[in-house]
């Protein structure tokens, strides 16, 4: 128990510089009077690998959804310190979304869907192709891009997702339980390929799950939230040094740390 | 590590492997046509050739006069003698039934891509739209007549307003079941609208579109030859509803036979190729068009 450590209250950050996205006092309310998040205040520094983890209803992918921009928060801000503003005063979010399910469009091979994003922004076609290429390539679809997305496994239709999700180069990735519905040995293997992306691309990383073993083996941070109203309720950080490998998986470091957090989740659960 | 067998790495199970690509199986083929296929064009014609033959038959036997009922040789007979004047009305039939499509296909579309523009616009226009359907266009093919003056306008506007409705609710519904995360994906995107058009909703209500276009296909051809009936009662048309009116006045049954068969075999043919355009359009990515093993 020496390099792997859970300090409380999160202390260093990475980089010490401002903070990418600041949230500050946030909390939603749905038409319905669903209170989805309760005041919530969080700062997501530049490379960081945060997960925000709690059980279903917490409010996690709301929060996630209201930082990507899609859906204002009820009161308090969500702000961009380091991002240009449009005219309106818009920020302009520099990030890649991965939802739950690979939500590819179904008409469009491989290479198509991960082009999208750059379609939108109105890069050239013969660009946005080679640009899409590498980006296949580099979560290991190199040889797919004419599949469509019906013809590819669970595993690799996620692949392709994040592909279109860091096709830009955003700051910030932002996932939604991207692995939650692959079996077991699918989602050991993407864990590995994304923390390497992670630490080739040198994204910010914001990971949604409800699996302790998860936001252990991948976070440098924790964020432990409870259920109705969602509301944070632990900020940790993972000491454990990166590269994380099979080695890290198996080892008792690793196991002590998921105890930590499994305490930290069940009291959360239980307050 | 001295533990053995438990933490092997499974590398053969990336989530990348090949092994979860569909595999194409080459099945033996016949004239081109792949062997499972043939039960399936033969079974019909089987059937269809018995029963024309019990029914050649039993008119034979049962000494039944061509004015009652012809059998399918004398209408054979009558279809080829009769060509001349049936096929330039079969030609005139189709004519109003394609270019009534086509409208239907214009204006059901833009019509839906407008109503998912502006809810206000759906909110006023769509329930006279329905009205358009629900009214027996029997009961309006009349008036229409007398409005339009051209008879073959009025003919058009009859098949247009029965083949439209179809392909603009089908449409609508296809332009508004686009995956909810995608069209969040787009806005975060900072997609504009028409991009959204262009590259989600359009392409996601294709199959519904496409479903439309085959009723419709039918549609169109019985609106044609409705209005055409209605017309034929006032003695000013020249399509195979017409022909039909014609020829049962004069009880020339075998050749009402022949026309019906035409008009039978056009409907068919409409519907196999607007299949087949569907076909060819959805093979590669929609549930509707792929084969299971399974």
């Amino acid at each position: 128990m020496d390099t792997a450590s859970l300090s409380t209250p999160h202390a260093v950050r990475p980089e010490g510089s401002k903070p990418l996205v600041c949230v500050r006092h946030v909390s939603k309310q749905f038409g319905n009077g669903t209170l989805a998040v309760r005041d919530v205040n969080l700062s997501l520094g530049a490379g960081e690998f945060v997960s925000l983890l709690g059980p279903s209803g917490c409010g996690k992918s709301t929060l996630l959804r209201m930082i990507a921009g899609l859906g204002a928060p009820s009161s308090g801000t969500i702000e961009w310190p380091t991002t240009t503003h449009d005219a309106a005063g818009e920020p302009q979010r520099d990030l890649g979304f991965v939802f739950q399910d690979p939500t590819l469009m179904p008409w469009a091979s491989a290479l198509a869907n991960v082009m999208m994003p750059l379609t939108l922004k109105g890069v050239r076609k013969a660009e946005a192709r080679e640009r899409a290429a590498a980006m296949l390539a580099l979560v290991g679809l190199k040889g797919f891009e004419n599949s469509y997305p019906r013809e590819l496994s669970g595993g690799m239709k996620m692949r392709v997702s994040i592909a279109r999700g860091l096709v830009l180069r955003p700051k910030i990735l932002l996932m939604d339980e991207p692995f939650a519905a692959l079996d077991e040995i699918t989602r050991h293997r993407l864990n590995d390929d994304l923390l390497e992306l992670w630490w080739k691309e040198k994204f910010t990383a914001v990971f949604v799950t409800h699996s302790v073993f998860e936001s252990v083996y991948l976070s440098r941070r924790i964020v432990v939230m409870a259920a109705r109203p969602g509301r944070v309720m632990a900020d940790l950080d993972v000491d454990a040094p990166y590269p994380r490998d099979e080695l890290f998986r198996t080892s008792p470091e690793y196991a002590h740390l998921c105890r930590v957090v499994s305490g930290k989740l069940k009291e959360a659960i239980g307050s | 590590m001295s533990v053995p067998s438990i933490d092997a790495p499974a590398a053969a199970h990336d989530g990348t492997d090949s092994e979860a690509r569909p595999v194409f199986a080459t099945e033996p083929r016949i004239l081109g046509l792949p062997a499972s296929a043939w039960p399936r064009i033969l079974a019909p014609i089987a059937i269809g050739v018995v029963t024309l033959g019990l029914w050649e038959l039993a008119v034979r036997w049962n000494e039944i006069p061509p004015y009652i009922l012809p059998g399918p040789l004398l209408i054979g007979q009558t279809l080829v003698a009769d060509w001349g004047t049936l096929s330039g009305s079969l030609w005139i039939t189709l004519r109003i039934t394609f270019m009534a499509l086509a409208a239907a296909v214009i204006v059901g579309v833009t019509l839906a891509v407008l109503f998912t523009q502006s809810k206000w616009l759906e909110m006023s226009l769509l329930p006279y739209a329905v009205i358009l359907q629900v009214t027996p266009i029997v009961a309006i093919a009349p008036l229409i007549i007398i409005w339009a003056g051209d008879i073959n306008l009025a003919l058009l506007i009859c098949a247009w307003i029965v083949a439209f409705f179809p392909i603009l609710s089908n449409t609508i519904l296809g332009l508004n079941s686009a995956d909810h995360n995608l069209v969040n994906l787009f806005q975060l995107y900072g997609a504009t609208r028409w991009q959204t058009m262009r590259h989600l909703k359009l392409p996601a209500a294709l199959p519904y579109f496409l479903a439309g276009l085959k009723i419709s296909g039918g549609l169109a051809l019985i609106g044609a030859v409705v209005a055409e009936f209605v017309a034929g009662t006032g003695g000013s048309a020249s399509g195979l509803a017409y022909r039909i009116l014609e020829a049962g006045y004069q009880l020339k049954i075998p050749r009402v036979f022949a026309a019906l068969l035409m008009i039978s075999l056009s409907g068919i043919a409409i519907f196999l190729v607007t299949s087949w355009i569907s076909h060819l359009l959805l093979r590669r990515w929609h549930e509707s068009a792929l084969k299971r093993e399974n």
